[in-house]
């Protein structure tokens, strides 16, 4: 008789996932918007709809997602990415399909496209990056900008008596009735990076369940704008842009409550 | 504890030293010597004394997918030793 020893064998516990091209992407050293894509293509792996799956990308760093993404995308003008998607998920409403946003897209020149997109419930899921500035143009102020905070267009900072203070878009994206799940995340450290996941991993979900427009707010680094190693961006986040912009589920519609307490 | 690796592609490694500040074990360091072929003086795997885990939070914090991780797991038993 063989008695059965414990023998040890290597098993890949991490690798690339299937939805992320192995391409090498332009983003700065250190900047989130890799671990945003990161985290939407395990998603779209581990709920197997990436051969369903259609990107809407932005105008802004982000504006070679479709190139990132190894799912159909297209690129849609400033802003205006989540009235492509609607008119991609009314055509094709067995498709899944995502938008994903920085905050001079989201929050200024197109705010009117996100803000009725989830009045009417469109059913698709918008990621969005708070990065509190435009990343790509070289670092001006966005409406997301803290108080206070440097920017190429704010340089002695922003000042909130001419500016005003910055949007929480989350919040008032939750607001709004067509919206059926609403949260902020953020991307600072492991710990959070794993909350982010789930979030964005529930917001797909409520999508699949067509229970109403979902989005996810990343807040995320921009350490080259900000002037800051990746390190110190990462601190930056925790200290300043977190107490304005809590963390935590701003909209759980009915329905949701029970997708939330799946794995 | 379970025992572990990592490979990392220093092609697409930017050399943010996030990955260096997420392991628990300190078995990650930048390079000092060779630049890549982008220019970055990359993230470099160091674990003379097999410290490595394969938790797998260096993957989890690398913003560009540099990082494959492995882990010594129990083989299962082999079909035909459980048919003796
Ligand atoms: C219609 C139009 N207006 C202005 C611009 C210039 N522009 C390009 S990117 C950008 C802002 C990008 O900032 P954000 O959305 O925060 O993304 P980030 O680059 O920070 O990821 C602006 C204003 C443009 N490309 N098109
Ligand atoms: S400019 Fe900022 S947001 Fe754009 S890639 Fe660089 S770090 Fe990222
Ligand atoms: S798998 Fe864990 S222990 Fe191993 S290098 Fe990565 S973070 Fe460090
Ligand atoms: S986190 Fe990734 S890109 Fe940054 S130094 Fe480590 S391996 Fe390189």
């Amino acid at each position: 008789m063989m008695v059965a020893e414990t023998v040890l064998e290597e098993q890949v516990v991490y690798a690339r996932p299937a939805s992320l091209r192995d391409v090498p992407t332009h983003y700065c050293p250190g900047c989130t918007h890799g671990v945003a894509h990161r985290l939407v293509a395990e998603v779209l792996d581990e709920l197997g709809i990436r051969e369903r799956t259609i990107g809407v990308s932005p105008v802004g760093c982000a504006v070679f997602a479709y190139k990132y993404f190894n799912t159909d995308g297209c690129e849609a003008a400033h802003g205006r990415a989540p009235a492509m998607a609607t008119g991609i998920k009314r055509v094709r409403p067995d498709m899944v399909v995502f938008t994903y946003q920085g905050d001079g897209d989201l929050a200024a020149i197109g705010t009117g496209e996100i803000i009725h997109a989830a009045t009417r419930g469109e059913l698709f899921t918008t990621i969005f990056i708070n990065n509190a500035i435009y990343g790509m143009t070289g670092g001006q102020m966005a409406p997301t900008t803290l108080p206070g905070q440097y920017t190429s267009s704010s340089p002695a900072g922003r000042d909130v008596e001419t500016a005003g203070f910055p949007i929480r878009m989350a919040e008032v994206i939750a607001g709004l009735p067509g919206a059926a799940y609403v949260a902020r995340r953020s991307l600072h450290n492991v710990k959070e990076i794993m909350k982010a996941k789930k979030a964005i991993r529930t917001a797909f979900k409520v999508q699949l369940a067509g229970l109403g427009f979902s989005m996810v707010e990343l807040l995320s680094a921009c350490p080259t704008n900000w002037s800051m190693s990746p390190p110190e961006a990462m601190r930056w986040i925790e200290e300043a842009m977190v107490p304005y912009y809590p963390l935590g589920d701003f909209k759980v519609a009915e329905g949701v409550e029970a997708l939330l307490k799946e794995r | 504890m379970a025992r572990g690796r990592i490979e990392i592609n220093e092609d697409n490694c930017k050399g943010c030293t996030l990955c260096t500040i997420a392991c628990p074990q300190g078995v990650i360091v930048m390079a000092t010597d060779h630049p890549s072929a982008k220019g970055y003086y990359p993230a470099m795997f160091v674990d003379p004394e097999g410290q490595c885990t394969g938790c797998a939070l260096c993957a989890v914090a690398c913003p560009d997918v540099c990082i494959t991780v492995y882990r010594q797991v129990p083989a299962k038993t082999r079909p035909q030793e459980a048919a003796v």
